[in-house]
């Protein structure tokens, strides 16, 4: 059972590096961005190219992914979704969705249809027992990864002047904007991170969640059930939530296999019942 | 004297900010009571505990003795508790004629008639009609309202308070906003009101005020702070001081 | 003081304009059933087009005229599709028409239950809420693949002749003329729903549910009803796709099929009703060539649209039907008449 939990806090960690830049999209800027895991596959399908084909060693490929993919991100926020901000969520979706076909398709015709895997290296492979807990090597490197990955973030957001502007920037835009800070550079450098998070997310977590051209639409409903249970206003309500999400995937699957995901997709409409802000929301100032 | 609406020690708390602190008003059927008081002071608060916008932190509402204030907007309404807005809240994209059609229907309860077509019922017809023209808004009827002067828009927001047939009507600063050249059709239509309607009017206006009330109510931070009749009100040097923004002296 | 009877009579006479047939809609109804007998070799297509456009058509009750964001209205859909096509399947109900009507009811109990997750809450939490319904009813078809036929979906389904005398053929004819009846008389019903109090107070809640509340409507039952009734809609256009097509799978609750009906019903409009039908045929044709073209990479091409239909902007596309739609209503049938009678020195309506 411990095993369980070990793979379920591995799988949820995962999940939030994946779904922290859009749960901060969201509360910055309002914006619904379903094609939030087309960066999470682009990062994944850069990580198998790299290592798969031209032989970059693992460790170095992640960083390129998450780089590559703060880049993509970059770029398509200052020419693209920079112009669907004001409009409504109506837009914003359709959008949205329309970019995750695009990807879908796009990579589909690229990179073929069948799944692929990353050549982790060898030392990754397999697991270890401590104390009688089957303890995968990758899973665990994963829940360093991330949690090191959680700790930097937090830092930045609570210590470093960036953080600052961005908290100020997500609490009123506009008085951010009064006091002198770029509102649109804190916009465009944030969507980029977090693009490029999910793109580490990916690179990381293709082993783990299968990689195909369908990824974004197969996790999309995971990345919203993680934002609208943990809200946006914080770290750690997204954090909690991942690690909620994932232990309950795992555990239900292995118990209630009959079940399966349905355990999640109830899980998340009787939270969004009982607290239609989310479970670790604090009240909006909106 | 029978008193229409009355709150009982009402307050509102909002995380550290007291908006209501402890009122308890009452005002007496068909009366014209208005509601002033500095900008902050919380009349707009107090019209929101009244029609259940928002819920009190503690306290009572009661209508013509009936404690209402576990009902919600909708409900009050029906019960004939109706209120207008400081800033018009209308349906931009109906006109007139649909706008008054809507609350009358509403209020004779073919809401939920998905058969009919709108328009079809002559009697409804000729109250819609009525009311729009003693509101002025005949030569508009069939215009969308986003597109209506600002004046008609005021005056649609009263019109549709008073198409629900309220017994009271709580007017927030109906003449907020209004052109010089079109305030005295508001103000016509205010001083047109039923007289058995109950109306507790919000206004910074004092020559509205004046001309309009028989009895007036002083909010300071959230509390009532003086009482009276006009003449009362007009020479009660503490409401001056407020006005005037002197100290006061514990109030 | 009564108001002057020509007052009252200008007031009725404008919002009986409002409900009137317009001569454009009259056009479209003939060449839609004339297409019975002038286009026979068109008619899967044309089949398609008319359960797509109740399908879109209940998505626009919802989003048009209610403002409720939907990802998963699917979730009707495939339900009603899975219960005609066991219906008949299993010889439970074998008339095609009695057994429509049940998957209609079947999709009109599950949006009763769901309707009450839709209240509350966001845009955002609506949207995660309808996805997560209609996924939730995608693993169960899923997991009982014993009585749905899983991912290879429902075999041996065989359609019984409608009313028992009309059998379904290979070519569409039966199919296209039962879809286009059924989707015909739903239509009537939905325009007269919109024209009447409610729907008048359908959109009062949509465009200002604060001042809605403030004259007495009760936006939580409204909206509960519209869903309802939409959601049977959805489950209806589902039961006529299992019906033509014999055959129901797993991608009937598919996010896909969901997305794509956003598309149709924004490509022709949403809330004037006939915008889920106009964007329905524009949306089966573009497939349609598309998926000649590439056959593998069309979504491509589908997203491209969507992308683009934010980016120019929805009101500056549906501002391309206006003229049809001004001309719709400037075509009156008092216009006609003006053309070839003397006036009568009346105020003219609108």
């Amino acid at each position: 059972m411990l095993t369980i939990l070990f793979d379920g806090i591995a799988y949820g960690m995962l999940l939030f590096v994946l779904a922290s830049g859009l749960s901060v999209t969201l509360g910055l800027m309002n914006f619904i961005n379903l094609a939030h895991g087309s960066f999470a596959m682009a990062g994944a399908y850069i990580t198998v190219f790299l290592v798969n084909r031209l032989g970059v060693p693992f460790f170095l490929s992640l960083p390129m992914a998450f780089v590559a993919s703060a880049v993509i991100g970059f770029l398509f926020e200052r020419t693209l979704y920079s112009h669907v901000y004001r409009k409504p969520h109506l837009d914003q979706v359709l959008f949205t969705i329309g970019l995750v076909f695009m990807s879908v398709a796009a990579t589909d015709y690229f990179m073929g249809s069948s799944q692929v895997f990353v050549q982790i290296p060898t030392y990754l492979q397999g697991q270890f027992e401590i104390a009688g807990i089957g303890v995968g090597r990758y899973r665990l490197l994963i829940i360093v990864l991330c949690g090191l990955l959680t700790i930097a973030l937090q830092f930045i957001l609570a210590k470093t002047r960036f953080g600052s502007r961005l908290r100020a920037a997500v609490d009123d835009s506009r008085v951010a904007g009064g006091l002198g800070i770029n509102v649109n550079w804190v916009f465009s450098l944030t969507f980029g991170f977090g693009c490029g998070l999910a793109g580490l997310g990916g690179a990381l977590g293709a082993e783990i969640l299968g990689l195909d051209p369908t990824f974004p639409l197969k996790y999309m409903i995971y990345f919203l059930i993680v934002v609208t249970v943990g809200g946006t206003s914080s770290i750690t309500g997204p954090f909690l939530a991942s690690l909620l999400l994932g232990i309950g995937d795992i555990a239900g699957k292995y118990y209630v296999p009959t079940l399966g995901s349905f355990v999640i997709y109830t899980i998340m409409i009787v939270v969004l019942i009982w607290r239609p802000q989310g479970l670790f929301a604090r009240a909006a100032s909106r | 004297m029978t008193v229409a609406l009355e709150t009982v020690n009402l307050v509102k708390r909002f995380s550290g900010i007291v908006a209501s602190n402890n009122v308890s008003l009452q005002i007496q059927k068909g009366a014209r009571h208005a509601l002033i008081g500095p900008n902050g002071a919380g009349k707009t608060t107090l019209i929101n505990l009244l029609t259940g916008v928002q819920k009190p932190t503690s306290g009572r509402i009661l209508l013509d003795g009936d404690d209402i204030g576990a009902l919600s907007t909708h409900q009050r309404v029906r019960l004939g508790i109706v209120r207008t807005f400081q800033i018009n809240q209308l349906f931009n994209d109906l006109t007139p004629l649909e706008t008054i059609g809507l609350a009358v229907s509403e209020r004779r309860g073919q809401g939920l008639d998905w058969w009919r077509v709108v328009g079809s019922r002559s009697d409804l017809i000729t109250e819609v009609v009525e009311i729009l023209e003693r509101f002025n808004l005949n030569d508009v009827v069939d215009k969308r309202t986003a597109i209506l002067p600002y004046g008609k828009q005021r005056l649609l927001e009263i019109a549709v308070a008073i198409a629900c047939r309220p017994r009271v009507l709580l007017l927030d600063e109906p003449a907020a906003g209004v052109p010089e050249d079109e305030r005295h059709e508001i103000l016509a239509a205010v001083a047109a009101l039923p007289s058995d309607v109950t109306v507790l009017l919000i206004e910074h206006d004092m020559d509205i005020v004046f001309s309009f009330a028989d009895r007036i109510s002083v909010l300071v931070n959230g509390a009532l702070f003086v009482e009276g009749s006009p003449d009362e009100v007009a020479r009660d040097p503490r409401v001056k001081a407020v006005y005037l923004g002197e100290e006061l002296a514990d109030a | 003081m009564l108001p002057p009877q020509s007052a009252i009579r200008v007031a009725t006479e404008w919002l009986a304009a409002r409900a009137r047939w317009q001569p454009l809609e009259v056009v479209f109804w003939l060449v839609a059933f004339a297409a019975i007998w002038l286009f026979p070799d068109r008619h899967l297509i044309l089949t398609e087009i008319a359960w797509l456009g109740l399908f879109a058509l209940s998505l626009d009750l919802i989003l048009g005229y209610a403002g409720i964001i939907s990802l998963g209205h699917a979730a009707f859909f495939g339900l009603g599709a899975y219960t005609a096509a066991l219906l008949a399947k299993y010889e439970i109900i074998n008339e095609p028409v009695l057994a429509m009507l049940v998957a209609g009811l079947g999709a009109m109990a599950l949006g009763f239950v769901t309707s009450f997750l839709v209240l509350r809450g966001s845009d955002l939490t609506r949207l995660m809420v309808t996805l997560g319904v209609a996924l939730v009813l995608r693993e169960l078809a899923n997991r009982y693949g014993w009585l749905t036929g899983g991912a290879d979906g429902l075999q041996g389904v065989n359609i019984k002749p409608v009313l028992g005398m009309f059998r379904f053929d290979l070519f569409g004819h039966t199919g296209y003329a039962y879809c286009l009846t059924v989707l015909f008389i739903l239509f009537l019903i939905a325009r007269r729903l919109v024209n009447s109090p409610f729907g008048l107070s359908l959109m009062a809640v949509k465009g200002n549910p604060l001042r809605a509340s403030a004259i007495g409507i009760s936006a939580d039952a409204r909206l509960v009803a519209i869903y309802t009734v939409a959601a049977g809609y959805a489950g209806i256009a589902g039961a006529l796709l299992a019906q033509t097509t014999a055959f129901a799978s797993l991608e009937v609750f598919s996010f896909d099929r969901s997305a794509d009906l956003l598309l149709v019903l924004i490509i022709g409009g949403a809330g004037y009703l006939y915008g889920g039908l106009i964007g329905a045929i524009i949306f089966k044709f573009m497939q349609d060539f598309l998926s000649q073209l590439t056959p593998q990479y069309w979504p491509f091409w589908i997203g491209l649209v969507l992308v683009a239909i934010v980016l120019v902007g929805r009101e500056r596309i549906t501002s391309w039907t206006t003229p049809i739609r001004r001309s719709a209503t400037h075509l009156s049938w008092r216009a006609l008449k003006r053309r070839f009678t003397v006036s009568s020195g009346e105020r003219p309506a609108p």
